[in-house]
């Protein structure tokens, strides 16, 4: 056991240590890159198994190992990682799900001639996931945190030839930073306060009691920092913005990252700094907790009335996510900290699952994306719509033998119950009914009626994208037999409580409720969409019969509350302004002062110059000159006669005698 | 005319002077050898005019001058006469005024 402890490092580092050799691999061997990464994931997953037997044996159970990174002066930073019900949980399902996506992908990705990258980034991603899940110390789980940004950018990114897809990489990786920074201000005022990253470290970590008495008050503000990062990564308003655009991403990469795990993290990041939150808490309110609980509502009721206005099957879905993050979020806020994280769990099967899907039916219908050009293929791919249907009934809330039902059963039982306000058990009420409403009408668009433009010639996908959509779904069904009221074994789990279990409690008024809504919702769907898809496959698309009803509603659904067009205006016009002015500055302010000391030091070199040139050889010439004349005039003295000689001494010597005479 | 040593001093000084003209303004070589022998010889004049009318003629002192002075004089107009002879077999001229190799 203390050899899994120690050792658990491994379970990012082997996908994190595969994408390196991948990246390695030339483009031409697609077979060797694909067979690594599922490899990769096989052991990553049978390590998390046999990561998790151990959790199972004593409730609350729980496993760290903490080292010294490095010091500086006295202090030292200490990382380390944890093994707990939640991190165990969270390994699996992004093991499983991973593994499942990695098959689908060599499928989906066959024509593409970057096939080998893919699955280096793939291989990437879960490695770093796997990190944020296990990591005991924050900064730890912050350094993963931007590894899964950096491959969420990568692989959103991934077509590079697409200005679109490059686009939303840029996006989703900026509007996410934003998010990070008061992540990153929430660690430092953390460690200031507390002394210690780690979250447990034998009573001293700052989730124990030692550490967070030593918070106080700050634990709020630190708490509502921390959930800047979580709702940058898991899209709540209004950070939810890239989110939809990072649909230009493969499908593989929407249903691993952007459904299952990446915007997974955020939710577990709440879950795994809930002491924080809850600290000081009265009928287990905080300030912290209710901001969460508030922007969490406010996104799941946002993000499913646009939803039924998109007519991309993938947006469509995109929206589904945000809004049931917002659950999900609303979740943890209530204080159903298990439940958020079993409905967390649950969806990522389940919309690993409707992602998968609707690559399967992009696939089939040689890439067109519109549901509205779409239509009769529950005949056509059989094995797509049922295992379709499975996930949106599990979306949708269906209770008893589908996971995701139970999971907002629980979810609603919590809200039902806090203690500051039932307004947000009434608005995820509508919540459950959108839900219902909007999956109805995709499902009726893409799967029934007749056959429109994309579906004429659509064909079932082949059986190695087929497969993981068969174990999900049966996944998705199995899973709730350990999600039910009558054996909440995983709740139990989760929380660290022993359960036994009880059939009747089966029979539940939330089970009355649950079903309720979710009969009303696709009740309503049935009869709202039961015309649609009917015309003939000549005709143009035709009009939503929502936007026949009400189109001004419909247009500011449909073009997404107009939030993008809103930030352009403000936000971006505001960066590109501060973009301007900073390069004006440095074209000429900065640019001019270095020029400037370019320009004093030439002026140097000229006045230096004309010193030498001017001054000093000048003067060496006329030196010279003059030297040259006086031995000109010298050597006219030198004439070589003789007798002029002859003279100069006799005359010389006259004026000697004259002297010496003179001097007597 | 009483001989008086003013006397002989001019006529030395003419000689002398007349010999200075002649080596100064003479274009060939012996010519300026002679001018040369003028001067020694006024020098020698003066040096027997001095012994004449000095206070103690007795002492031969003034001859014995003179005759080492005119024993020189040979010698060196024998060494004088072998430069020119030597010049004029190297040059083929005696003109003075074309012996201006030393110009500069």
């Amino acid at each position: 056991m203390s050899w899994l402890i120690t050792n658990l490092w491994l379970i990012p580092a082997i996908p994190l240590a595969i994408s390196l050799v991948i990246l390695s691999l030339a483009k031409s061997r697609r077979k060797s890159a694909a067979a690594l990464a599922i490899v990769g994931q096989v052991i990553a997953l049978a390590f998390a198994i046999f990561a998790f037997l151990p959790t199972l044996q004593t409730p609350g159970f729980r496993a760290v190992q903490n080292f010294t990174w490095f010091t500086f002066g006295e202090q030292a930073l200490r990382i380390g990682w944890v093994l707990d019900p939640l991190a165990a949980a969270m390994m699996m399902m992004i093991a499983l799900v991973g593994l499942c996506i990695f098959i689908f992908s060599v499928g989906y990705m066959a024509d593409d001639k970057n096939f080998t990258r893919f699955f280096a980034y793939l291989s990437f991603f879960c490695g770093a996931m796997l990190g944020v899940v296990i990591a005991n110390s924050l900064l730890l789980l912050f350094i993963f945190w931007e590894l899964v940004g950096l491959a969420s950018y990568l692989l959103i990114g991934f077509w590079i030839e697409r200005p679109s897809a490059a686009a939303a990489a840029k996006k989703a990786f900026i509007t996410t930073r934003i998010g990070d920074m008061g992540f990153f201000l929430g660690i430092l005022w953390l460690y200031h306060s507390s002394g210690t990253l780690l979250f447990y470290d034998e009573g001293k970590g700052c989730l124990e009691s030692a550490g967070l008495a030593m918070l106080g008050a700050s634990a709020t503000f630190v708490a509502l920092l921390i959930f800047c990062g979580a709702a940058g990564k898991s899209g709540q308003f209004p950070l939810h913005v890239w989110l939809p655009d990072a649909m230009e991403g493969p499908t593989p990469v929407s249903a691993l990252i952007h459904a299952a795990t990446m915007v997974a993290a955020g939710v577990f990041l709440v879950a795994r700094v809930y002491p924080l939150f809850s600290l000081g808490a009265i009928d287990g309110v905080t300030p912290s907790l209710t901001v969460v609980v508030w922007i969490g509502v406010t996104t799941a009721l946002m993000a499913a009335l646009i939803a039924i206005a998109q007519a991309d099957i993938k947006r469509i879905l995109a929206y589904s996510t945000v809004s049931q993050l917002g659950l999900m979020m609303v979740s943890l806020g209530v204080g159903g900290v298990a439940a958020g994280i079993m409905h967390l769990l649950a969806h990522g099967f389940f919309k690993a699952l409707l992602f998968l899907g609707a690559g399967s039916v992009i696939h089939g219908c040689h890439h067109e994306q519109d549901i509205r050009k779409m239509g009769g293929l529950r005949r056509l791919m059989p094995v797509t719509f049922l295992t379709y249907a499975v996930g949106m009934m599990a979306l949708s809330g269906v209770p008893l033998f589908f996971s995701g039902g139970s999971t907002k059963e629980e979810i609603l039982h919590a809200a039902a119950r806090w203690p500051a306000s039932r307004l947000p058990y009434y608005l995820l009420l509508m919540g459950v009914i959108l839900t219902a409403l909007y999956m109805t009408r995709q499902i009726i668009y893409v799967f029934f009626g007749n056959r429109r433009a994309g579906s004429l010639h659509a064909h079932e996908s082949p059986r190695v994208m087929t497969m993981p959509l068969i174990v999900l779904a049966l996944c998705a069904i199995f899973f709730s037999a350990v999600l039910t009221p009558a054996w909440s074994w995983l709740h139990g789990y989760l929380t660290g409580e022993r359960v036994h279990s009880e059939i009747s409690r089966l029979i539940q008024p939330m089970l009355f409720v649950s079903l309720a809504l979710v009969g009303a919702g696709v009740g309503l769907g049935v009869w709202m969409y039961r015309k649609a898809g009917m015309q003939d496959r000549d005709r143009a698309p035709e009009t939503d019969p929502l936007e026949y009803a009400q189109p001004a509603l419909f247009r500011f659904l449909e073009n997404r509350m107009w939030l993008d067009e809103f930030y352009d205006r403000t936000v971006i016009a505001f960066a590109t302004i501060c973009a301007r002015v900073s390069d004006w500055m440095d074209r000429n302010v900065w640019d001019g002062l270095v020029r400037g000391f370019g320009d004093v030091g030439e002026l140097f070199g000229i006045f230096t110059s004309n010193v030498d040139e001017r001054g000093i050889n000048a003067g060496v010439d006329e030196t010279t000159a003059g030297t040259r004349g006086l031995g000109r005039l010298m050597s006219a003295a030198h004439s070589g006669q003789i007798q002029t000689y002859l003279g100069v001494v006799a005359i010389g010597m006259l004026v000697l005698l004259l002297f010496y005479a003179w001097l007597a | 005319m009483t001989l008086t040593l003013q006397l002989f001093l001019i006529v030395s000084a003419a000689l002398f002077c007349i010999g200075l003209l002649a080596a100064l303004s003479r274009r060939h070589a012996i010519f300026i050898l002679i001018g040369i022998e003028m001067m020694l010889a006024a020098a020698n004049l003066n040096f027997i005019a001095f012994w004449r009318f000095s206070p103690e003629p007795r002492q031969p002192a003034g001859v014995m001058i003179a005759i080492f002075a005119i024993a020189i004089a040979a010698a060196e107009a024998a060494v004088g006469l072998a430069l020119v002879i030597s010049v004029y077999r190297h040059y083929r001229t005696t003109n003075v005024d074309q012996l201006d190799q030393l110009k500069g």
